[in-house]
């Protein structure tokens, strides 16, 4: 259409076919809503199962007998230890202990591991893993796949009606269930779901199949996005950034304690020095009072009127039923009861630090 | 008789006995997807054109509505503070936003009327 250069999903014609509303994020035109719209959208993930199409993502195997070694020099992670079809949420940092991506890596073998990027930072991250691989007797490869996420209580049920099984896997697992298959337990919206790689022929009979069950639905990347915020998960590029560490960000919980003693990942000795002292800022939910959504960027102060913080993702929960909000304030006010206010326009908004997520998450952990 | 006018920027007005009723058109409702706060303008607001008279907030975003001429808001829609999903449901009337008097009605002959509307959307 124009000479510019946005990428576009395989399926598109299939997001067209259903209507969908096409914007740009991170590189890609991507269907932001389908006609039921983003408030329809979102409830009906919470409620039945939303079919996302993020091939945006994007998949790279690493295999060879360096592997274990490369990925516990990329990430705060004991690769090692993982057992098979275990998938675990973890960073590529910087030497600073900021976070370049956020990722999930899943053992699929001894020395096989399958990691799952953001979009908008596929190219940096595929370079970054590139370059450190040089090192280490391993291969990167990234993958040609359509990728979708089935989310939503019944989005087992669906994929099980579409002929797929899905019973022995819990969340946090993955699997190849067949060739050039890749699939896991797991999602970004707080929801029991899965997230599926496979290629775009395969992807195109399973839409298909799925899309006759009423209890599945086309869910966009608006809702996507309010999903997320209402399950308290970050979304890179906002809530985390390469300034921004995981201790910080309240993500330590992912980096398993030995790792932090004695890990050698890059990083490691910015992380320890920043636990050491305590980070000066956490990032927090947050809730403003009333109905006047609270957004990216916004300014936070204290009782006083001093400056507190800011917000780093906002808008409205659907399911919640109130605006959302997540942001960084200073430690000592990183606490629940703490009142602040964001400055929306030019008036203060009171805003109450809220304990994340805001929507439980409802995982199939066993 | 009221008549009413529109606005490249997906508004419509309605004028009778001087005063406009303002909301956005259905096209705009839709564009800007389930709406879930309008943060509506003062009583005696004066507004010249081209001013913020109304924010609109989606899910996701939150965009602008502009006074499409000159005047001072005498009503503003209040029902929208419990439901601003009249405006994607009746963008065009129980979700209209504001009303004002008109302070130069003359500037109502540069807007469109429905068809160059229709025209302009495509």
């Amino acid at each position: 259409m124009t000479g510019d250069d946005t990428k576009h999903l395989p399926l598109e014609d299939l997001h067209a076919a259903a209507g969908a509303r096409f914007g740009a994020f991170a590189g890609w035109s991507m269907p932001l809503t389908y006609p039921a719209g983003v408030m329809k959208e979102h409830l009906h993930t919470r409620e039945h199962a939303g079919l996302f199409d993020i091939s945006h993502m994007k998949l790279f195997e690493i295999s060879g007998s360096g592997t274990v070694a490369l990925l516990n020099r990329a990430c705060p992670l004991d690769a090692g230890a993982l057992e098979m079809s275990q998938s675990k949420y973890t960073f590529f940092l910087n030497e600073a202990a900021g976070i370049i991506d956020d990722l999930i890596v899943t053992r699929l073998g001894q020395q096989r591991f399958m990691v799952v990027a953001n979009a908008g930072n596929a190219e940096a991250d595929e370079k970054h893993l590139r370059a450190l691989a040089m090192d280490f007797e391993a291969k990167v490869d990234a993958l040609d796949r359509v990728f979708l996420a089935i989310q939503g209580p019944e989005a087992w049920a669906a994929l099980s009606r579409a002929g797929i099984e899905t019973g022995s896997l819990l969340f946090m697992h993955g699997f190849e269930p067949r060739e050039n298959w890749f699939m896991s337990r797991s999602g970004y919206t707080g929801e029991d779901g899965f997230e599926i790689g496979l290629p775009e022929a395969d992807a195109r009979n399973l839409i298909a199949k799925l899309l006759e069950d009423e209890r599945v639905m086309w869910v966009g990347l608006a809702a996507r996005d309010s999903l997320r915020l209402e399950a308290g998960l970050c979304l890179h590029g906002l809530d985390i950034t390469p300034e921004i560490d995981p201790a910080s960000a309240g993500l330590m919980w992912a980096i398993p304690k030995e790792v932090r003693a004695s890990g050698a990942f890059i990083g490691a000795d910015a992380l320890r020095a920043i636990l050491e002292r305590g980070p000066a800022q956490k990032r927090v939910g947050l809730k403003p009072e009333g109905r006047q959504p609270v957004r990216t960027g916004a300014a936070l102060f204290d009782a006083d009127g001093d400056p507190a913080g800011h917000v780093t993702s906002g808008g409205f929960g659907p399911s919640a039923a109130h605006p959302v909000a997540m942001g960084y304030v200073q430690t000592s006010l990183a606490k629940p009861g703490a009142k602040l206010f964001a400055d929306v326009r030019g008036t203060k908004i009171p805003v109450d630090i809220n304990p994340l997520p805001f929507t439980p998450h409802r995982y199939r952990k066993g | 008789m009221a008549k009413t006018y529109f606005t490249e920027d997906h508004e419509w007005l309605r004028v009778e006995g001087g005063i406009a009723t303002v909301g956005i058109t259905d096209y705009a409702q839709e564009q800007l997807g389930d709406l879930v706060f309008v943060e509506l303008p003062e009583l005696g607001k004066k507004l010249a054109k081209g001013d913020t008279a109304v924010v609109v907030e989606s899910v996701k975003a939150a965009s602008d509505v502009y006074a499409p001429v000159d005047g001072e808001v005498t009503e503003a829609n209040t029902s929208l503070s419990s439901d601003p999903s009249l405006v994607n449901s009746a963008a065009t009337s129980d979700g209209w936003l504001w009303k004002m008097r008109l302070a130069d009605e003359g500037q109502l002959e540069g807007l469109l009327d429905e068809a160059a509307y229709k025209a302009h959307i495509g």
